[in-house]
């Protein structure tokens, strides 16, 4: 373990066009850390979210992956970059017309040279690691939304990233759905070590999984606390402690 | 990086397998099926796994099979001297069992049951596109009563689309058939020396039949596919089930603009469609045959009636009308993936070419036994 942080976040400001949503964001995330987004709905948290995972430019300031800036990068090293990630997007964005087998033999079918046969028995394992054995050929349209997420995550684990990228996993979940997920993304980051930043509103989730987070609100537009959000409870800003305690005092 | 290594020592009956180096998936590493019968007699399975290295999925995925396989047979697996995260890792992977109903790979379909499902759906579509069209008079009678629910604003952005924006392929559309239409009209006249008859040719054929089917076919491949990629997304977004719990009739304000739209539009574009052709077989015959301007102008005039132009504008609306059905009608009958909204454009440009062609077969014949 290096003393680097996996990711760091550099004074990044982004928008849309001339709108700027957030500035001055920086804070850092450590390797194995479990990092949440908060922060009330609108102030941009998948917006957040989207530009660490490359999809978006920021308006200024830099994104590091293990000191490499991501928006600096040459093409080619970005495309590295990008995959050691793994994203579960909000609504599990499966292929339509793959079956959930192959959803996640994708990414290892473009991305290794494993022969077949081992394609298959890691599919199976990673279906079988989130609860989905038996469920190889099923098209998404056949399965529930909460096993859709899964399945989406079953895809975003297919390469073994470094970073797994989620954005409101227990949104459209019921409470114990959501908490078996949260307890599944905790044993897959001790299984496979990796960094975990996910975006959610769910106090819960918040408070069950993560160690390290980012607290950023849509009036200032900006940051008003990052830690722990068990510590944040205690001594954090009002604002903070405020919506982590559900607006009760 | 050390390359993955596997070793299986000790009594047959109680082997130990002893994992060592570094296993990545970007790398070769054993597959459990061919390492399988050197565990023939195993009675009880150690696993080795303090010299690891480097490890991900990889190695998981060879231990979920050799689990696999020693459950199966009743052999004891030691996982003890595995990484912790390692044995977590398979716990988890065996903590939900198997659905019982695991779906094997479909077979591929024979001939013979493709054959028989296509016509099962065409059995099927038939009292559909009935039911669509039932919809669609009930929704016109609410519309005259003045009690249909729709955006004006969408109604006039609709026949912006399916008209003014339509011009330009129009136009360059009519312009070339009325250029070939006139050529090879022309070539065959002047065996005769009847030149001149090229403007009763091109001014009839584009007026009465070619302007409308062109037009006709250039709408269902630009605006009733747009209208089922339109309707099917909505359909994916649940935007279509909105309206209908708002107790907004979807076919009130979603197809009834639409249809009204291109029924509206399409009589002025074929109109447009068949003076285009004209000035094109116009241009052909001055400029290539040198018939004068004024000469073929007269001709055209002397032979288009009023009931020509007429049965012209009849058919492209006709025309229209099952354009906009069929881009409608697929539209919302879409499902709700990606994929469905594929199909369903298609599906409307296909259906919408097929009513035409039958459309135009069938009035042919009517107005030839009318006598118009």
């Amino acid at each position: 373990m290096s003393a680097q942080p996996h990711i760091e976040v550099r004074n990044l400001s982004m928008g849309y066009g001339t709108t700027v949503v957030q500035r001055d964001l920086n804070f850092t995330i450590n390797r194995g850390d479990i990092f949440v987004i908060m922060g009330g709905s609108g102030c941009g948290k998948s917006t957040l979210l989207k530009q660490m995972i490359g999809l978006n430019r920021p308006l200024a300031g830099s994104i590091l992956f293990n000191g490499v800036d991501y928006w600096a990068a040459s093409d080619e090293a970005k495309a590295n970059l990008r995959r050691g990630f793994g994203v579960l997007f909000q609504a599990g964005a499966l292929w339509s017309s793959l079956t959930l087998a192959e959803n996640v033999a994708l990414p290892l079918r473009e991305f290794t040279r494993l022969p077949k046969k081992v394609v298959a028995e890691i599919v199976a394992l990673k279906l079988a690691l989130v609860g989905l054995a038996g469920f190889e050929n099923y098209y998404p349209s056949e399965i529930s939304g909460g096993m859709k997420k899964r399945a989406g995550l079953a895809r975003a684990m297919a390469l073994d990233p470094e970073i797994l990228f989620f954005d409101e996993p227990s949104a459209g979940l019921d409470p114990l759905s959501s908490q078996r997920l949260d307890e599944l993304i905790l044993e897959l980051r001790n299984g496979l070590g990796a960094t975990v930043v996910l975006v959610t509103h769910e106090l819960p989730s918040i408070f069950a999984i993560a160690n390290n987070s980012v607290f950023l609100d849509a009036e200032t537009r900006t940051m008003i606390a990052a830690g722990d959000p068990k510590l944040l409870l205690k001594e954090g800003p009002d604002q903070v402690r405020h919506f982590l305690q559900r607006g009760q005092p | 990086m050390t390359t993955a290594q596997l070793t299986i020592e000790g009594d047959p009956r109680e082997p130990r397998v002893i994992l060592r180096g570094d296993w990545s998936l970007r790398a070769e590493v054993p597959f459990f099926k061919d390492i399988a019968p050197q565990l023939a007699q195993a009675e009880r399975v150690t696993l080795v796994g303090n010299e690891l290295g480097v490890w991900d999925s990889s190695v998981a995925t060879f231990l979920a099979a050799l689990l696999r396989h020693c459950g199966g047979r009743e052999i004891e697996v030691d996982q003890r001297d595995l990484p912790d995260g390692l044995r977590r890792l398979l716990a988890l992977a065996f903590a939900v069992p198997a659905r019982a109903d695991a779906r094997g790979e479909p077979a591929p379909k024979g001939y013979l049951e493709g054959v028989g499902e296509a016509s099962l759906r065409l059995w099927h579509d038939l009292p559909a596109m009935v039911e669509f069209v039932g919809e669609i008079v009930l929704s016109c009678q609410r519309l005259l009563r003045g009690k249909a629910r729709y955006r004006r604003q969408d109604l006039w952005y609709l026949i912006e689309d399916a008209g003014v924006r339509a011009l330009p392929v129009v136009s360059l559309i009519s312009f070339l058939v009325g250029t070939i239409l006139a050529y090879m009209g022309a070539v065959q006249l002047a065996l005769f020396g009847a030149e001149i008859y090229i403007a009763d040719l091109v001014g009839l054929g584009m007026v009465r039949e070619v302007g409308a089917l062109m037009t006709g076919i250039i709408l269902a491949g630009r605006t009733g596919a747009a209208y089922a990629a339109q309707l099917g997304t909505m359909q994916v977004n649940e935007e279509i089930d909105a309206f209908r719990t708002l107790g907004v009739s979807p076919i009130d304000y979603l197809v009834l603009p639409r249809m009204l739209a291109l029924v509206s539009m399409v009589p002025l574009l074929t109109l447009y469609s068949g003076v285009v052709g004209c000035f094109a077989g116009m241009l052909v015959a001055t400029g290539v045959f040198h018939i004068g301007m004024y000469e073929y102008f007269n001709e055209t005039v002397n032979a288009l009636s009023m009931t020509h132009v007429l049965v012209g504008v009849m058919k492209g609306t006709v025309y229209g009308a099952l354009v906009a059905f069929a881009g409608c009608l697929r539209g919302m009958q879409c499902g709700r993936s990606a994929q469905a909204v594929g199909e369903a454009t298609t599906s409307a440009v296909v259906l919408g070419i097929v009513l035409i062609t039958l459309a135009a077969s069938l009035l042919t014949v009517i107005f030839q036994k009318i006598g118009i």
